[in-house]
């Protein structure tokens, strides 16, 4: 009877491996700032917790399931119409109270300190960062240093970065794992999302809520560089990187990917996406450009819209 | 299926059959769903109550004096509704069918008026497109207007059964199931005229 | 509209599906004609009321459905076993996802319990039948409608492709133009009628029908889990209505609810969508609960441990259900205090769960347990489900779930829960009362297989999924990177996928075969360790008036008592009285038809179409009131006959 429950043993001691073994192996464990490494400290606490429990359950299981098998030698201790247990019963309501109050604890902790800049660098001042999900792709502002990118964002290393998330369009979330924890950039809406990165060095973020056809490509990539590097770099952006103009902004409004871009100035003085909601669709709507059913005729043949000066976005 | 007929003279007439003793709970739940359905639409309409967008406020355009006809047309056919099934326990067919007939007469006035303020609103330059508010609004007291149509239908039908079987425990049951209806009808409205009327017209005051 | 439009056109996928389907029309429409059958379906099937034989469809239609939403997640799984892979692009994609998600939790997980419940409580109850048999025919005719109607998408008209969450403003006009989006709305829309019926229904018959004697602490779980479960449905199911049909306004009548225009608000539908959808997980998962303490107590040969915080456990989930629903969104920057009151309600319903835990193994403690197909699916359950169990709570801590949120980490998780819960729950509830509606067993042998590769497949399939979302890798991508490094554990789930594909063959293999040769039951207690009335009926399958005489209840377990005091049940002929039955109708077949042809016109805009449809839909209601529906008396002759009573 053993051997039919190897399986069940065999995945018990895999969890326990995987979980305590290797854990710097997988990004959201291996954190590059400290957002990242709060929400791991409490991920790894949990998975303690968790274990334990797996563990307490699986022994319980085992034990139960071989010894009370029906082809068993000596039948004398069948209960046929043992009921319950007032003490057990009262045990195993106690003991997942006690865990839920152990994990709430840290968990309350962390979500509200994660509602204000890291403690590590509190002396400082936080850089504002506005990043505006568009169907697909990112359009990162830095209103104080007045510049633009697209699908690229310049961070200083140990600074906190406040980044304030909105959309032109759908919902998306913006994640960069290395660095912390998502959050929606929604249109209509601002929220704010602070987040660190400890040292020099190149991120992937991503939209990371499902958003349409161009979603899996809807990718950014996040440079920290030093904080002179980074004050030189704006410097130079703002007086030698081309002007942003509407028609540019306008083409950027339409559903596609598009390549990394650097503006010398902000879109902020046409529209605020988190105040406004229908920019883009309406500007889809001006340019003439007709949503069109995937299996229709016309989004078959070619659905390309108006061709864009920077002759890079596309869909497909 | 067990069809045990009780004939307790205390019994009303309606609870007589099991059917009809099944029939009554099952619309009672119902009436739970239907409170969900409401409670969910009510819910919509608040959270949607600042967004007029581009559109005209509920403010600009609600008026008491045509709801307030809407409000004592809708509960006086209630209170007839009562008196229909208080006239039906005692087996009085004809006097029922008079109760009803108003009930029905009143309910078609109301309708009247809700589809008259309706009109209204869209020569005013608000429907169902103008704005997530008139989106909320129109569905909201569109789904009550709905559902008062629906009643009315219903209970016409429910009329010509008896006329033609005469009041059984099946009948009298389907009668007062459908006065469950109405009633339940009405106590929306109550809502709809103070979360949605009352609240436009004072909230939005500016 | 062009007629490349009204076609799904341009795939050969597609096109491999629409020969298959027209194989299979003709071969159906063939093998009714040529065996005379038209008539014996349309008698037997398509108009009966029998909750035994509406229960038998409803299982059917999730069988199908199952290999339906199986094969899309095959299609997936192939797409993403490699890196840059071009067997799929991001649209098809996409719209199988969609469908996928869709179709399993409402076409398949819910009908497949709803159809085990509709076989079994009016059994475990001791009742001749539903409160309103005809409304139960509605509810399946109006489920399967909706289901079919939403399956056609692929060939007609394109399917969604938004999600089966279907968050605004992507589900929009302007964001998902054509009708896909409109067949889910319909869809769902129709057959969640049939399913608030259903709700209404089975609370009265479970609260009025009882067999004398068994009062509501004297229930099976099985029922108790159905009771809790239906008024989940009676306060969930209207809100879906309500949001579905307010999307439907903004898409076709141009309301702004949830729009990019007009000031609509799309929070509004993540929120409306979940305050249904939270409760919806539970309304799969407590049925699948209820069979497991009944099957555990079976084949365990003792009284299940703990009845009463079994009872007092799942009102609690139920009543947790409706309180935890932001926890799907605490990404969304609603504040601190709301993810932290979230936070903790959350984990509450871990409580009343490790305590049905722990009363599952401890039934078990001091037991005599037979290791059959239906117990090894239960222990299956207990072992997997507590891996989603404690994942769960993980997700549960919003300040960590940041982190987890939309990553495979959760695909993971909900895949524990809902196939370890709903689906080996399944499994196991048609194992086990097989023969109470076939009349034989299914094959052990052949089961306990369909049992390895399954559970064998589903971990290797999912376990390493846990890993990639731990890595980053978010979910509802159509392909990922070779330098993401997340190609192995990809190929490793994709094989696992496989398995548990061939573990669904082998099961089909098994209906057929068990068909074939399995030895016929001639006992009403098939297993011979039953403990519930359904258990106490006098033949395998029972007849359609189920007891000849109602049975009365003095405790739990009344057919332990039976057996333990070998109390002899077969009828006696003085009980025997005329039984009154209900008479079998067309009409609600012939309402969901209206509702179909409603339907699809509504999805198409066109509305003629839609409101020829309804006015169908009312004539057949209209039809239903002035039927004067008095059934009929089974005779005493005809149940002596029936029970073989010879005296």
């Amino acid at each position: 009877m053993f051997k039919r429950l190897k399986p069940f043993f065999a995945l018990g001691l895999m969890l326990s491996v995987f979980f305590l073994g290797g854990c710097s192996n997988y990004i959201v464990l291996d954190p590059k700032g400290p957002v990242g490494a709060q929400q791991k400290d409490l991920i790894l606490y949990s998975i303690g917790f968790m274990a334990l429990i797996l563990l307490v359950v699986y022994i319980l299981f085992t034990v139960i399931v071989v010894k009370y098998r029906e082809n068993r030698k000596d039948m004398s201790n069948w209960e046929p119409e043992q009921e319950g247990s007032k003490k057990l019963e009262i045990l195993w309501t106690a003991i997942p109270i006690l865990i839920t109050i152990a994990l709430s604890i840290p968990t309350i902790k962390t979500i509200y300190d994660l509602e204000k800049p890291p403690q590590a660098s509190a002396h400082k001042e936080p850089i504002v960062i506005t990043a505006t999900a568009v169907d697909w792709k990112w359009i990162f502002t830095y209103p104080k240093q007045g510049i633009e990118t697209v699908n690229y964002v310049n961070i200083p290393e140990d600074r906190t970065v406040e980044f304030k998330l909105t959309s032109a369009d759908s919902m998306s979330s913006f994640w960069i794992p290395e660095l912390g924890g998502q959050k929606y950039a929604m249109p209509g809406m601002e929220t704010t999302l602070y987040l660190q990165a400890d040292h020099k060095g190149k991120f992937a973020g991503r939209n990371s809520n499902f958003n349409g056809e161009g979603f899996t490509h809807q990718i950014f990539d996040v440079n920290s560089v030093s904080q002179s590097d980074f004050d030189k770099w704006a410097k130079d952006t703002k007086t030698k990187a081309p002007e942003l103009t509407k028609k540019q902004y306008d083409q950027l409004m339409l559903q596609g990917e598009a390549k990394k871009m650097t503006f010398s100035s902000t879109h902020l003085k046409w529209v605020d996406h988190a105040k406004n909601r229908d920019y883009a669709v309406k500007t889809r709507e001006r340019l003439g450009v007709v949503p069109q059913n995937p299996h229709g005729s016309k989004a078959k043949d070619a659905n390309n819209p108006e061709q864009d000066s920077h002759g890079e976005s596309h869909s497909h | 299926m067990a069809h045990a007929e009780v004939h307790d003279h205390n019994t009303p007439l309606e609870y007589q059959s099991e059917t009809g003793r099944l029939n009554i709970l099952g619309f009672w739940i119902f009436l739970g769903a239907e409170i969900a359905l409401f409670s969910t639409l009510f819910a919509t309409y608040l959270v949607l109550m600042y967004r007029t967008a581009d559109g005209p406020t509920p403010h600009e355009l609600f008026e008491l004096k045509g709801v307030l006809i809407e409000t004592f047309l809708l509960l006086t056919s209630s209170f007839t509704c009562g008196i229909a099934i208080h006239e039906m326990r005692k087996r009085n067919r004809t006097g029922l069918f008079v109760w009803m007939i108003i009930t029905l007469a009143l309910g078609a006035g109301f309708l009247g008026y809700e589809i008259y303020e309706f009109v209204t609103y869209v020569h005013e330059g608000a429907a169902l497109g103008t704005s997530a508010f008139w989106s909320g609004f129109f569905v909201i007291v569109g789904t009550h207007g709905l559902h008062v149509t629906m009643g009315i239908a219903w209970i016409i039908l429910i009329l010509i059964q008896v006329a033609r079987r005469g009041l059984t425990p099946q009948t009298s049951a389907k009668v007062f199931i459908s006065s469950l209806y109405w009633h339940f009808l009405d106590v929306v409205w109550i809502f709809i005229f103070t979360a949605v009327y009352l609240t436009g017209m004072v909230l939005h005051n500016g | 509209m062009k007629w490349d439009e009204f076609f799904v056109t341009g795939d050969p996928l597609i096109y491999g599906a629409d020969v298959s389907i027209g194989l299979t029309v003709i071969g159906l429409l063939f093998y009714l004609t040529y065996f005379k059958k038209w008539q014996w379906l349309w008698k037997e099937w398509l108009t009966t009321v029998d909750h035994k034989k509406l229960g038998i469809m409803y299982i059917a239609s999730a069988v199908l459905m199952l290999f339906r939403g199986g094969v899309d997640a095959l299609l997936m799984r192939a797409q993403l076993a490699v890196p840059d892979a071009k067997f799929l692009d991001a649209q098809h994609y996409n719209e199988i996802f969609t469908t996928h998600g869709t179709i399993m939790i409402i076409f398949m997980a819910m009908p497949f319990l709803i159809g085990l419940i509709n076989v079994v409580i009016p059994l475990q109850i001791g009742a001749r039948d539903v409160a309103f048999p005809y409304l139960n025919a509605v509810s399946f005719w109006t489920f399967f409608i909706g289901a079919m109607l939403f399956n056609i998408s692929f060939v007609i008209g394109g399917s969604p492709s938004a999600g089966w969450t279907a968050y605004m403003p992507l589900a929009g006009n302007e964001l998902s133009p054509g009708p896909g989006q409109n067949y889910y709305l319909l869809g769902l829309q129709i057959s969640g009628i049939g399913t608030l019926l259903t709700g209404i229904n089975f609370l009265v018959t479970i609260l009025k029908m009882r067999a004398p004697g068994m009062t509501l602490f004297r229930m099976p779980m099985f029922t108790w889990s159905a009771l809790i479960t239906m008024v989940i449905i009676v306060f969930a199911f209207p809100i879906l209505t309500v949001a579905l049909a307010l999307m439907t306004f903004d898409r076709l009548f141009g309301a702004h609810f949830f729009t990019l225009q007009g000031a609509g608000m799309d929070m509004l539908w993540a929120n409306l969508f979940w305050l249904w959808g939270h409760p919806e997980v539970y309304i799969v998962i407590l049925p699948a609960f209820g069979m497991f303490s009944e099957i555990i107590s079976t084949f365990a040969r003792k009284v299940l441990f703990g009845y009463k915080a079994m009872v007092w456990a799942m009102v609690l989930i139920a009543a947790y259900s409706f309180l935890v629903w932001v926890h799907h969104f605490f990404t969304m920057g609603t504040g601190a205090a709301v993810n932290t009151a979230f936070s903790i309600s959350t984990m509450l319903i871990g409580i009343p769960t490790g305590i049905k835990i722990f009363n599952w193994l401890f039934t078990m403690y001091k037991g005599k347990i037979s290791f059959t197909t239906p117990m090894l699916w239960a222990l299956g359950f207990i072992v997997n489900f507590v891996v989603g169990g404690v994942t769960g709570v993980m997700l549960a801590m919003a300040a960590a779930d940041y982190q987890y949120h939309n990553t495979y980490f959760l695909v993971s998780h909900f895949h524990y829960v809902l196939i370890a819960g709903t689906v080996f729950g399944c499994f196991a509830g048609l194992v086990f009362w097989y023969p109470k509606m076939f009349g034989y067993k299914l094959n052990e042998r052949i089961g306990k297989w369909v049992f390895w590769l399954f559970m064998i497949g589903f971990n290797v399939c999912f376990f390493p999924q846990y890993f990639l979302g731990l890595d980053g890798m978010p979910r509802r991508v159509y392909t990922y990177s070779a330098a993401s490094g997340w190609g192995d554990l990809n190929m490793v789930s994709t094989v696992g996928a496989f398995v548990m594909g061939i573990g669904f063959l082998a099961l089909v293999y098994n209906i057929y075969y068990s068909f074939r040769y399995s030895e016929r039951e001639n006992t009403g207690d098939s297993w011979g360790l039953g403990r519930t009335l359904e258990w106490a009926t006098t033949s395998a399958v029972p007849p359609h008036y189920n007891f000849a005489v109602t049975p009365t209840v003095e405790g739990l377990d009344p057919v332990v008592a039976i057996r333990n005091d070998k109390k002899d049940v077969t009828p006696k002929l003085a009980d025997i009285k005329p039984i009154h039955m209900p008479d079998n109708s067309g009409v609600p077949f012939v309402m969901a038809s209206f509702f179909f042809v409603a339907g699809f016109g509504l999805v198409f805009e066109w509305y003629w179409m839609g409101i020829v449809g309804l006015i169908g839909v009312f004539i057949t209601l209209i039809i239903r009131s002035f039927d004067k529906n008095e059934g009929y008396y089974v005779s005493v002759d005809e149940i002596k006959e029936t029970e073989r009573i010879t005296v």
